[in-house]
């Protein structure tokens, strides 16, 4: 079961610089909200700057972790 | 490499996309939303009083298979319009609380900005249908 301090450290460690917190939703381990600021974002859109963060996980959304909600901005 | 000739799903999938102007694909249907995510995005649209159509992608898993495949996008819902996807759950309720959503779907914002997104309705028991699998709103 996926934690909140793993998918931290698997966005900061993915995204050069980026700063994530990461919150359990629902306390099951299985739904995360992820806030990620990253200077690598500069420029991109909303939904590019989403799917820099979902591909830090490729298949392991919509399997072990079923949701992860996402908010994310340049720095 | 095109395979559309291959694989009628993502073909269906992309020609839905292209017939409506402004289409979500969720679990479950606008009605009984059957997860708190399509739930918010359809409360959002639905505040913008912008028509549109939706897909339930729950009734075969090769619907959202296919429609990641197309999309490059891993989560349910996704929101397209003009054949463009927009995003998901977070970006269309921040678009809608920032009055975006009602510009990019081409209707006037409501008066007065809303502070937050409308509540979502609990989502119901998930719908068995397997015919219903796209119904137009618009």
């Amino acid at each position: 079961m996926p934690s909140t301090d793993e998918l931290k450290q698997r966005i900061e460690t993915a995204i050069p610089g980026a700063r994530a917190e990461v919150t359990d939703l629902t306390g099951g381990g299985d739904h995360f909200r992820a806030s990620v600021a990253a200077p690598e974002f500069a420029g991109l859109s909303r939904i590019e700057q989403h799917r820099r963060v979902y591909a830090v996980f490729g298949p392991d959304i919509g399997g072990p972790i079923h949701a992860l909600s996402l908010e994310t901005r340049a720095e | 490499m095109s395979e559309t000739t291959e694989n009628p799903i993502r073909e269906a999938i992309a020609e839905a996309i292209r017939d409506h102007e402004v289409i979500l694909f969720m679990k479950g249907t606008p009605e009984r939303p059957a997860c708190g995510f399509s739930a918010r995005t359809v409360a959002a649209l639905e505040a913008t009083g912008a028509p549109f159509a939706a897909v339930d992608i729950l009734p075969d898993p090769r619907i959202r298979q296919e429609l990641s495949a197309l999309s490059n996008w891993p989560t349910i819902p996704q929101l397209f319009v003009k054949g463009e996807l927009v995003g998901g759950c977070d970006i269309v309720v921040e678009m809608y609380e920032s009055g975006e959503l009602a510009d990019t779907l081409g209707v006037e914002p409501p008066a007065e900005a809303p502070a937050e997104a409308p509540q979502a309705a609990e989502p119901g028991a998930p719908p068995l249908q397997i015919d219903n699998n796209l119904v137009d709103r618009s």
